[in-house]
């Protein structure tokens, strides 16, 4: 078992290596072939091509000259551009991913899909090697033993390099792409057989995301195989993941309609409004129509409905992508979230905060679009600018995944997330949902509250009776699963009494002046 | 402002004083030499496993104390002066009281055994406990756990996440069947054996033996036989720690005596907790209540009576619950080891043997006195309701699908259990529907 277990975790340390030495295989040779595939644009082509003369035909060893040469060039020609006052044909457009790309010469741009088979294989073989013992090896049941333990998961020296990699990885992703255009070449034989067109950073980054979801999931059913809540909500998300965030956006691709995700709602997805956005949409005849109407839909009915009902949960622990990579990848981590008042004091400024960014960002951009620039005309794309750089990518990425191994896995949703911020009042002011303690059988043995991805100190609620309704809380269960007296249960229930709930410890036949107790403790 | 002194941070203790600090503006004062801090005591276990912290097992942050004025005072007890009503510390200092509450807790059992206070030789109560356990199990092949109660299986539980193989030793014929009834004790007995314990029951300890260095090597057992281990976890029980009060004039007996409002002898003196025993033990109960609910309850009527209202301790129906590895236990009511002749029992146990229902009922009105479930949840407030308003069994039945506090898509039992009920005694119970019973569930 042992044995067995070491061999998965070798599998996977060595796939991961071969995977990061990808980056440094083969040469780039920039042809007039390549300049023109990447370079779409014929006057940007016109005026890059002759000062890329000195690039042609070279071989390049290491990417960083090439890139810094190609860079250099396309500096040079600007630089030219402005001395001559000839600013309308500056070239801001990126070319140096595509560039990049296109140019990669050697063993991986001859055997791409064989490299991606085996560097994927062997990961896959590694982790399920080293997960499946782990989790059946006993009778099924809680098993967080060692959590704290682990230098992975608390915090120790793996847990932080795995940090640093994450946030070095979101950072080359989002800002850097053209470093890592090789592992985007191994892509492409999946995705033209998907979409039919090459594989962007995107889509390298959409399958990686999905395989983890997939992998950890399995992990995540395997672990609560007692538990068929937590069963049930971990097939939702792979699915959601699979289906709706990866197949069928490539598929519309390939079917020439626009890329949409029918899972993902405003605020989260904070281009639905952009002016590009709705005219790509609107353009797309009758399909188009219905995304745009789907999409407002969700965010007018079904947000508030299902939320009335179910709780914030059946989107943040059942749908949502973000939510669906926490729940599974970063199921590990859950107990490093900060579960103390001050935590939730910043938490509850910065994601509101953030929501009246993103509110004020789109009726910035709705009144520009239908004014036709006539008001606030550049200033919506600055506000986009600074929106896309510092919450899309910033936050929900780099911090918000990157910072797993070091303070939990719901940092952007429990943060940043304006959707969640949404279903979040929502679910405080108007809805049946609330996690009931029960009785006096609470021992304050803190469980619930470790295990709380979201940082709610659910156990302050338990040990005083009461039950627990919070605008964070994303319903994903564990508190009631590792309880071990049985005090935790998701209900929805009637409204009727829900937020003034008396904390009751049962027990003792005695009245006690709940008003005090109120005041005094809050 | 009266100055109150409460000796003791555990979880009456605790209760108490944070009572008193909701309808009083009296100095609070709080002594304990374990933590400095307020914990879980029965949340150590998680520590040791790796599932928490020792941070995560307190209840409150530790700017709580001071914003609620609750003064907390990391030292021992060493002296009780009646007449001066002050307390003689550890650190030499002197404080004094106009009102001491006694809730020292409890210091666990050894039965003076031979060998029994060797190195690695211990019983695991208090946090240094823990601390102790940590390093006294530190690279050992084998450890010796002695007790069939909640502590020898927490032991057990704890030993096991570290790869130690654990042999548990157990006087009873069944795992803790002082307390639990045949059926249920044989289903943890075959839980045990599950996780790969060393089970022996009916078996006692007679001596422990050390090697040169002082520290234990092997048990001997009643039967004469000899088990090597580096380890023996002692969790025969505990017993009031109340030595700090002798020649006090506090009366003691086994613990500090108390009347139903926890008035010791000695005017302004109270003892609550696991360290006080009633002079007259309430129905149903014993003299010295060494539960965490009860603490807790004890804590809250005390309170009661210092901000002026006095109360006498008047706790609802029983209720206590445990976790068996990975079988949850509750109870509700009171159910004994062996029915007595007035009492009707039923047992309902599920195919895959760890998940079962007994109810204990009044032969002659069919009153409900006691449940136990153990591997599925049930709602506190129902049974509480139902047994303090007298219901029958057949109402409990008919109303179980309201009782049930399992997460959503959980296997439900009621119906089984109700159905097995009927067959077994001639009823045509019908069970009814959650959706049509929802005001029990709101209530």
């Amino acid at each position: 078992m042992k044995y067995l277990q070491n061999t998965g975790m070798g599998l996977f340390v060595l796939a991961f290596l071969l995977w990061l030495s990808m980056l440094g295989v083969g040469s780039y040779r920039l042809t007039d072939n390549v300049i023109r595939k990447s370079i779409p644009d014929s006057s940007h082509y016109a005026l890059l091509q002759p000062a890329l003369q000195g690039m042609i035909n070279n071989t390049y060893n290491s990417k960083f000259t090439f890139i810094h040469d190609f860079n250099y060039a396309v500096n040079h020609v600007n630089d030219s551009l402005k001395t001559a006052n000839a600013w309308d044909k500056v070239i801001y457009t990126s070319y140096i991913f595509p560039v990049t790309k296109n140019a990669s010469k050697g063993p991986l741009t001859q055997h791409p899909f064989t490299f991606f088979l085996i560097i994927l294989l062997t990961a896959i073989t590694g982790a399920f090697l080293y997960i499946i013992p782990e989790y059946t090896k006993g009778p099924p049941g809680i098993r967080n033993n060692h959590i704290f333990h682990q230098a992975m998961t608390a915090r120790g020296w793996i847990g932080i390099i795995l940090g640093v990699l994450l946030i070095f990885f979101y950072i080359l992703l989002y800002w850097y792409p053209e470093y890592i255009t090789n592992w985007v070449v191994l892509m492409d034989p999946l995705s033209e057989k998907l979409s039919g067109g090459p594989a962007s950073q995107w889509f390298l980054y959409g399958f990686f995301y999905t395989m983890a979801i997939l992998v950890m999931g399995i992990r995540m059913l395997l672990k609560y195989r007692h538990n068929k809540y937590q069963r049930i909500r971990t097939y939702s998300v792979m699915f959601f993941q699979t289906a709706f965030a990866f197949i069928i956006p490539e598929i519309l691709v390939a079917l020439n309609k626009p890329y949409f995700d029918f899972k993902n709602i405003w605020p989260l997805d904070y281009s639905f409004f952009y002016d590009y956005h709705l005219n790509e949409l609107i353009s797309s005849g009758t399909l188009g129509w219905f995304m745009l109407i789907w999409g407002i839909t969700l965010i007018v009915i079904a947000v508030p409905v299902i939320t009335y009902f179910f709780g914030k949960r059946w989107y943040c622990s059942w749908v949502c992508g973000c939510g669906g990579l926490a729940e599974t990848l970063g199921d590990p981590y859950r107990q490093l979230s900060s579960k103390k008042l001050k935590a939730w004091k910043i938490e509850r400024w910065i994601i509101h905060g953030v929501l009246v960014f993103a509110v004020v960002m789109t009726a910035v951009t709705l009144i520009n679009y239908f004014s036709h620039n006539a008001l606030l005309g550049s200033s919506t794309n600055n506000l986009h600018k600074w929106y896309g750089f510092f919450i899309g990518s910033l936050f929900a990425g780099v911090i918000g995944v990157g910072f797993y191994p070091l303070m939990g896995n719901r940092m952007w949703c429990r943060f940043g997330c304006p959707l969640a911020a949404y279903l979040g009042m929502v679910q405080r002011f108007k809805s049946k949902f609330r996690i009931t303690t029960n009785g006096g059988q609470c021992i304050s043995c803190g469980n619930c509250s470790t295990y709380c991805e979201m940082g709610i100190d659910v156990k302050w609620y338990a040990q005083r009776g009461q039950d627990i309704v919070r605008s964070s809380c994303v319903g994903c269960g564990i508190c009631s699963a590792v309880c071990p007296r049985g005090v935790l249960n998701l209900e929805n229930l009637s409204e009727k009494g829900r937020l003034k709930t008396k904390p009751i410890l049962i027990g003792n036949n005695l009245e006690m002046d709940i008003t005090v107790v109120l005041k005094k403790e809050d | 402002m009266r100055n109150i002194v409460i000796i003791g941070n555990g979880i009456s203790g605790i209760t108490c004083a944070r009572h008193i600090r909701k309808k009083s503006d009296d100095a609070i004062t709080i002594i304990s030499a374990e933590t400095e801090h307020f914990f879980s005591r029965t949340a150590l276990m998680y520590v040791y496993m790796g599932h928490m912290k020792y941070d995560n097992i307190k209840p409150y942050e530790d700017w709580f104390w001071e914003r609620n004025r609750l003064t907390l005072l990391y030292d021992h007890v060493e002296k009780v002066n009646i007449q001066q009503k002050d307390l003689v510390l550890k650190s030499e200092k002197n404080i004094s009281y106009d009102i001491l509450i006694i809730a020292s807790g409890s210091a666990s059992n050894k039965f003076g055994w031979p060998g029994q206070d060797l190195k690695g030789v211990q019983g695991l109560y208090s946090y240094p406990d823990l601390q102790l356990m940590e390093e006294n199990t530190n690279g050992i092949k084998k450890a010796v756990v002695v007790g069939g109660g909640l502590i020898g299986i927490e032991m057990t539980e704890m030993l096991l996440s570290r790869n130690i193989p654990v042999t548990l030793l157990v006087r009873e014929t069944n795992f803790w069947d002082t307390v639990l009834p045949l059926e249920e004790a044989q289903m943890i007995n075959r839980h045990i054996r599950e996780h790969h314990v060393d089970l022996r029951l009916e078996t006692e300890l007679k001596n422990i033996e050390g090697d040169e260095r002082g520290h234990v090597k092997s048990i001997i057992t009643k039967d004469e036989k000899r088990i090597p281990c580096q380890f023996v976890g002692l969790g025969v029980g505990v017993h009031p720690n109340i030595s700090f009060l002798e020649n006090s004039n506090i009366e003691t007996d086994r613990g500090v005596l108390v009347n139903e409002y926890f008035e010791t002898n000695i005017p302004q003196v109270y003892a609550i907790g696991d360290c006080a025993q009633y002079r007259k033990s309430l129905p149903g109960r014993k003299p010295i209540e060494q539960v965490w609910y009860t603490g807790r309850m004890h804590g809250e009527t005390l309170a009661q009576t210092i901000c002026g209202q006095r109360t006498a301790y008047n706790p609802g129906p029983w209720f206590n619950s445990a976790k068996f590895f990975d079988i949850e236990y509750q109870t509700y009511g009171t159910v004994t080891p062996q029915q007595s002749e007035n009492e009707e029992t039923f047992y309902w146990e599920h195919e895959n043997g760890k998940i079962d229902f007994r109810v204990v009922y009044e032969k002659m009105d069919h009153t409900l006195i006691g449940i136990n479930s153990f591997g599925f949840r049930l709602r506190h407030k129902l049974f509480d309701k139902w047994l303090q308003e007298k219901r029958t069994v057949e109402f409990m039945m008919e109303h179980l699908a309201a009782a049930n506090f399992d997460p959503e898509f959980f296997q439900k039992h009621e119906r089984s259990i109700v159905n097995s009920f009927n067959e077994k005694t001639g009823n045509k119970i019908k069970l009814k529907r959650r959706s049509r019973i929802k005001e029990l569930i709101r209530g």
